[in-house]
């Protein structure tokens, strides 16, 4: 790679000759203004908000395309660019309804911080934004009439995770992003992955909430309100108030949900082991029989729903074991509601997930073996934070408090299930031992962890050779599954997640893009969370959880008994 | 109301048959969506959302990216045009010759506004760009008939001759 | 496929005969009656008439008498179905297909001529015999329209017989690449797309990149609204083209070339495929062109109705299958362009020129037009001018001379206004500049620009806000959406030009217009955005006091703006007849018989009916 010497404002720097203006610009400690560029995603020069001056080019260039090269002279901060860039931002919100009270963006939009930091005045032309809410799918709400058409929610879903719900039709001032035909979200092939709400700049796709309904359970005397939380959720939802990256807010979160009035404070990790046990006696099983290999884990309800849309031929390799919030539900209307003498239709289980497939797993109808459904409402990070404000809860000054016991027992293995690799080191943990019989104590499996792509091992369990690997984000699956389908690989045992990096990143979690601009590694510190709290906790076998031993002993007999694939198994179907 | 067909008569099987076979020419094309579309809109004379669905399953795309380009060229439509498809020219040369007055004409006559059909299904009007007669400024186009020279008043003798 | 000495042996033995198109004279008698099959034409019947003259032929037993060709455009579209018979060069005009029978009669069996078929010279009055007595053709320079009206271009050996492909003979078997980019350089042409960029510049940007594959592209995507001139050039010369994008390819290290164009070009697109069929069939395009390893190959794509696909990256964004959105440059299509590699893009008028500068040498082509804008430029006039047509002029050729001396001026004693060059990128320009030398710089200077080379004439009716206003509907409905300057300053751009066009203009809303269009011009991404307010600039620079009546006296000096205007009856030559009460449609106007009648402007919707009905033009508009 070479260097080049450029000036920017009059200040020269060397810079690598592959940057763009905008990034080389940031050397220079200048921040220049960007509406639609997504690092690595979108840069596209369409929103005419980063707008500089190249010496010999006509008219102004859009920084975040424009490349250096040897001898570049930028200006960034003319009166002229400060103009141009404020009128176009006047033009764009000429088109955008400013209903920013009311917006679940209010003080979190990017484009009323562009608005701030640019000293936009009085509304300076009318605008045409007609009401265009799209509240059909289970997930994802989409108001077209707060959307800037910077287009980052279409280079997610095409580009990234090649799935292409939506996309630009029509032109000129009647583009707008849309599903195929006009369609709702709900009746597209969105797989609910949210990652385009995590992008979006503005109010124009928004997490679709159930606040309202969990505070209707919770102040219901006759239900009993029982909630879990996902392991990604603990490694996030402190940002939401300010506390320290790359550590778990486990206690703060517990303590908080007790005081929000939920009857029982419960960990999907403790289902997270239950899914391992069950996941691994398939794979061992499926290992022995050579049919249907490779396993492929279905935990991720984007990523199933995007193989029921185009992996048909591989539904049969996906793993008929429900997701651990789903198989936690189902535990907690039969096996709990039994042992605690409590009327299953009084239960109501909320799932605090960083995802906002997780909504529609919930709504799923074959995921109620009990009679009723394993979960009754999700709500994502982003809305636990919200109903912890709401509440008045001040979260930072909690004491840490415990799981209620003894449901709320879990391993640490559990804990990594929410970052990529997870999974498959928390199932190689178990198999491991359970097909060597005997103790392993070297546990923690590098080669499926960090931020590769694809990551692959090939290991050696009870004298077998095993060959894994470990894919996120749905652009990567689906050039695996390619792979798997065409037979050109041949592992035994492959973890897909739909987001990149895993549920820690999923479209539930706390904004990154702001924390992502300033430079912080948003996905390694709330992965560093949660491999912290693994490395603390007793237990970081799943098979080690007494309480899941228990359970089997008591209720379910063993890993994969009929009882038990009645309660914790599901199955798919083409899409 | 008889020549407006329900979709599922025009979608008929030997159709969607050559639609295979046209997607089946192009698999290895470069590019080749738009060729398949205009190929597609030929054959059905519009774009439905089954035609649009084969296509973006047999070329690899999204249908969210085959909508995307379908209605980003005018060309294409989701709709079925009229028996008798008018298009007046509002190209500059027709323009300032009058055109605006002739389509005011005929979307008066007809009860429609360019880009809509008759609701027996006889007529669409479409207003197009140049199509590069104007030497007979302004131009009314129906099917492939064109007449030239026209004045709001020619308007409905012509009309007279497709009714 | 075809030898060199094969090909040479046609091109003499097809000279014989078609020779006497360009004034050789020849010892056949047999007549070549050239009837015109451009667009124009067609849609006034010329298929018919070319049907009804074979037919007749075969019935009479003239075979050996006469023969019809089906040709490109003859420019004149005005008075058209045309039809030349040569060697006489008789030009008939406005030919009807029931003519003829009189035409094989008269012409062709007896030697006469028709001449209630002539066509009449506008400034002198006298009949025209041959096309060169008709002030139309005296100042034109057919350089690209070379073979437009001469060839059968559907017949690659009438093509062949006035030098077809010799060019690329030349090149390939005399010539380096970089010979072929320094004869274009030097030549001076600039592209005839729009913004002139010199072409041999880009030839040489293309072939400097090291690439394993290079495109050439064609643009044949002619959008702008009333020009024709690309469409003319592939309906009458079409392997002009494919020569030349064969020219490019070698010059640049391309073997395959793509021609984009617009669908709403179905005889076009039909010449094209013969052509490229029958290049092919003969070998000059293909593989081993003439006996060499050098191997070209053409596609058609076709547009599907998007203005902005004329723009380079959007063209090129188009072929790959996509929305035509333009990307940002650079990089530059000649570094990255098609599919990702380099890439030159070239209008079907800069193509045409090719050979020719190839063959005669680049002094004779920079000998002609001017310094900075060399050779020819061919213009679609249209609008409010008697001579609406094609025409071909060497650069530096003043607009009075295309108004008056080619265009035969305004109709109906009206007086000019303005002429508006380059469609919705281009702005007008008014009678105080009608010397200015038309060329790439003086167009600029005063505001327009030459773009593709749509001339409209507008007369006194023509309100210029309203001009101003269609040229800004254009953009807003062929914006392609992509950036907001273009995307919503062009609607409110629009918006305020509406307003005023009603009478509901405020004080500042010149000021707010211009200040619009400067911040889209700095901010838009393509060249289509960055000029989208010229129309608007421009009249507003020359017509400033048009915009001022509309906005503070609430009054359309041209009459054209429908709110604005005021049906008023003359009291003095009313005669009281009541015609004008009886064909109102809205009982607007009342009177006693035989006394001036009234118009209630509340009532009056400005239908226009009673001005068209007075028997005294006593009802003015105001």
């Amino acid at each position: 790679m070479g260097k080049v010497n450029i000036t920017i404002d009059g200040v020269n720097i060397e810079a690598e000759d592959n940057l763009t203006v905008l990034e080389a610009a940031k050397q220079a400690n200048i921040d220049i203004p960007t509406l639609c560029y997504l690092k690595k995603i979108n840069k596209i020069g369409a929103c005419r908000i980063c707008l500089v001056e190249v010496k010999g080019a006509r008219g102004l260039q859009a920084a975040c395309s424009y490349p250096v090269s040897e001898g570049l002279v930028v200006r960034t901060n003319t009166k002229e660019i400060m103009d141009a860039r404020r009128s176009t931002l006047e033009l764009i919100l000429s088109n955008h309804k400013k209903n920013c009270l009311s917006c679940s963006r209010n003080t979190d939009c990017e484009l009323q911080a562009l608005a701030d930091r640019m000293g936009v005045g009085d509304v300076v032309y009318e605008g045409t934004a007609e009401d265009e809410i799209d509240d059909l799918s289970t997930s994802i709400v989409r108001d077209n009439s707060k959307c800037v058409l910077c287009r980052r929610c279409v280079a997610v879903c095409k580009n990234v995770q090649t799935v292409g719900a939506i996309d630009v039709a029509y032109r000129g001032m009647n583009s707008k992003i849309t599903p195929a035909f006009n369609k709702s979200l709900g009746e597209s092939n969105c797989i609910n992955c949210g990652q385009c709400v995590a992008v979006c700049p503005v109010g124009a796709l928004t997490i679709k909430y159930n606040i309202d309904r969990v505070w209707d359970a919770i102040n219901n005397e006759e239900m009993h309100v029982v909630v879990q939380t996902a392991p990604a959720v603990r490694a996030a939802l402190g940002e939401e108030f300010g506390l320290p990256m790359g550590e778990a807010v486990t206690g703060k979160m517990v303590a908080a949900l007790r005081r929000m009035g939920f009857d029982k404070v419960f960990d999907t990790n403790t289902g997270a082991d239950f899914t391992i046990m069950e996941e691994g006696t398939e794979f061992i099983e499926r290992l022995k029989s050579g049919k249907n290999l490779p396993l492929i884990t279905s935990c991720s309800p984007g990523w199933v729903k995007f193989a029921e849309h185009n992996f048909p031929e591989l539904i049969p390799n996906l793993s008929s074991a429900k997701s651990p919030m789903s198989m936690y539900g189902a535990l907690l209307k039969s096996y709990y509601a039994k042992k605690n003498n409590i009327d299953p239709s009084k239960i109501f289980v909320v799932a605090v997930m960083p995802c906002t497939a997780k909504k529609f797993e919930c709504e799923r109808p074959e995921l109620s073996a009990t009679g009723y459904p394993d979960i009754d409402a999700v709500i994502t990070t982003v809305e636990l934070a919200k109903m912890i404000k709401q509440s008045g809860i001040m979260f930072e000054n909690l004491e840490d408090e415990m799981f209620d016991e003894p449901f709320g027992e879990a391993s640490g293995a559990a804990t990594i299930f929410g970052t990529s690799g997870g999974v498959m080191e928390a199932a190689i943990r178990t198999v491991t031992e359970v097909l060597e019989n005997k103790s392993i104590d070297k546990i923690e499996y590098e080669e499926v962890r960090g931020n590769e792509t694809i990551k692959e091992a090939e290991l050696s369990i009870a004298g077998q050779k095993v060959k894994i690997a470990v894919v996120s984000g749905l652009g990567n699956a689906r050039k695996l599954m390619e792979l798997v389908r065409d037979g050109k690989v041949d592992y035994q045992f492959i973890e897909v997640m739909a987001c990149p990096g895993g549920c820690i990143m999923g479209g539930g979690q706390p904004r990154k893009i702001v924390k992502e601009k300033a430079g912080i590694d948003v996905r390694g510190e709330r992965r560093k969370a949660l491999y912290n709290e693994d490395k603390r906790l007793p237990h970081r076998k799943s098979h080690q959880n007494p309480y899941v031993k228990q359970v089997y002993e008591e209720y379910l007999e063993k890993p994969g008994s009929e009882k038990a694939h009645h309660l914790l198994h599901t199955h798919y179907t083409e899409r | 109301m008889a020549e407006k067909k329900c979709c599922c008569c025009e979608l008929n099987s030997e159709k969607l048959k050559r639609l295979d076979q046209i997607i089946e020419e192009h698999k290895t094309m470069e590019g080749a969506l738009i060729p398949v579309l205009h190929e597609a809109q030929e054959l059905f004379g519009y774009l439905p959302e089954q035609v649009q669905q084969k296509i973006a399953t047999g070329l690899g795309c999204s249908l969210a990216e085959v909508f995307g380009v379908a209605t980003f060229y005018s060309r294409f439509t989701l709709e079925p045009k009229g028996k008798y498809n008018i298009q007046v020219c509002l190209g500059t040369a027709c323009y300032v010759k009058g055109a605006d007055k002739v389509l005011e004409k005929l979307e008066q006559l007809l009860g429609i506004k360019a880009g809509q059909t008759t609701e027996d299904g006889k007529f669409s009007i479409q207003d197009t760009r140049c199509v590069g007669a104007c030497g007979l400024a302004p131009v009314m186009v129906i099917n492939d008939e064109v007449y030239g020279k026209m004045t709001p008043d020619m308007v409905e003798g012509i009309l007279a001759k497709y009714n | 496929m075809k030898t060199i000495k094969e090909l040479d042996e046609i091109r003499k033995s097809v000279y014989e005969k078609v020779k006497t198109r360009v004034g050789v004279e020849s010892k056949t008698e047999k007549k070549s009656i050239l009837v015109c099959g451009g667009t124009g034409c067609t849609s006034s019947k010329s298929p018919k008439i070319v049907e009804e003259l074979e037919k007749g032929i075969r019935e009479r037993h003239l075979e050996d008498k006469a023969e019809v060709i089906k040709t490109g455009c003859f420019g004149l579209c005005a008075k058209g179905p045309i039809m030349i018979i040569y060697p006489r060069e008789t030009f008939y005009t406005m030919v009807k297909p029931e003519d003829v029978e009189e035409i094989l009669t008269e012409d062709i069996e007896k030697g006469n001529v028709v001449e209630r078929l002539l066509a009449k010279d506008i400034e002198t009055e006298t009949l025209a015999h041959t096309l060169h007595e008709l002030g139309f053709y005296k100042k034109q320079h057919r350089l690209a329209l070379r073979n437009c009206g001469r060839i059968n271009p559907e017949n690659i050996d009438e093509y062949l017989a006035f030098d077809g492909y010799k060019a690329l003979e030349k090149v390939l078997l005399e010539m380096t690449p970089s010979e072929v980019i320094d004869t274009v350089l030097k030549s001076g042409i600039r592209g005839r797309g729009g913004a002139g960029f010199p072409t041999g510049r880009k030839w040489a940007f293309a072939a400097n990149v090291e690439a394993d594959q290079k495109y050439v592209c064609c643009n044949a995507d002619e959008g702008d609204p009333g020009a024709f001139m690309d469409r003319s050039v592939l309906e009458g010369d079409p392997h002009s083209v494919l020569e030349a994008m064969a020219i490019a390819g070698y010059a640049i290290g391309s073997n395959q070339g793509y021609i984009y164009v617009r669908a709403e070009y179905p005889i076009a697109v039909n010449r094209l495929k013969i052509a490229i069929a029958q290049a092919k069939e003969y070998g000059v395009l293909g593989s081993n062109i003439f006996g060499t390893d050098f191997e070209f190959n053409i596609d058609i794509r076709l547009g599907a109705g998007a203005f902005v696909c004329g723009e380079e990256t959007a063209l090129m964004t188009s072929i790959e299958g996509k929305r035509g959105e333009p990307r940002t440059r650079p990089p530059f299509p000649a570094v990255k362009g098609l599919f990702g590699k380099p890439t030159i893009l070239n209008n079907v008028e800069t193509l045409a020129n090719i050979p020719e500068i190839i063959l005669k040498g680049a002094e004779w082509f920079s000998s002609i037009g001017t310094e900075k804008s060399t050779g020819t430029k061919v213009f679609a006039v249209g609008g409010k001018i008697n001579n609406t047509g094609l025409v071909e002029v060497p650069m530096g050729i003043t607009l009075r001379e295309i108004v008056y001396d080619i265009g035969g001026g305004i109709p109906n004693g009206k007086a000019f206004k303005a002429a508006q060059t380059g469609g919705p990128s281009g702005g007008c320009i008014p009678a105080s500049h009608l010397d200015t030398p038309i060329d790439y710089d003086s167009l600029m200077q005063i505001g327009s620009m030459m773009g593709s080379g749509g001339l409209i004439v507008m007369d006194e009716d023509n309100c210029m806000v309203d001009i101003a206003k269609f040229f800004l509907e254009f953009t807003i409905s062929e914006s392609c959406g992509k950036c907001p300057p273009c995307r919503i300053g062009t609607k409110k751009m629009y918006d305020i030009l509406d307003r005023i066009t009603k009478g509901l203009g405020e004080e500042g809303d010149i000021e707010k217009l211009e200040e619009l269009a400067q911040n889209i011009k700095k901010s838009a991404l393509c060249g289509l955005g960055q000029t989208a307010p010229n129309p608007v600039l421009s009249t507003i620079k020359y017509f400033r006091e048009e915009y001022e009546a509309h906005i503070k006296e609430k009054r359309c000096p041209a009459g054209a703006c429908k709110n604005l205007v005021q049906y008023k009856i003359n009291e003095e030559k009313c005669k009281g007849c009541s015609m004008c009460a009886r064909n109102c449609p809205v009982s607007a106007i009342s009177g006693e018989v035989k006394s001036p009648f009234k118009i209630d402007p509340q009532k009056c919707i400005k239908c226009g009916l009673c001005m068209q009905k007075c028997p005294f033009k006593a009802i003015e508009k105001k």
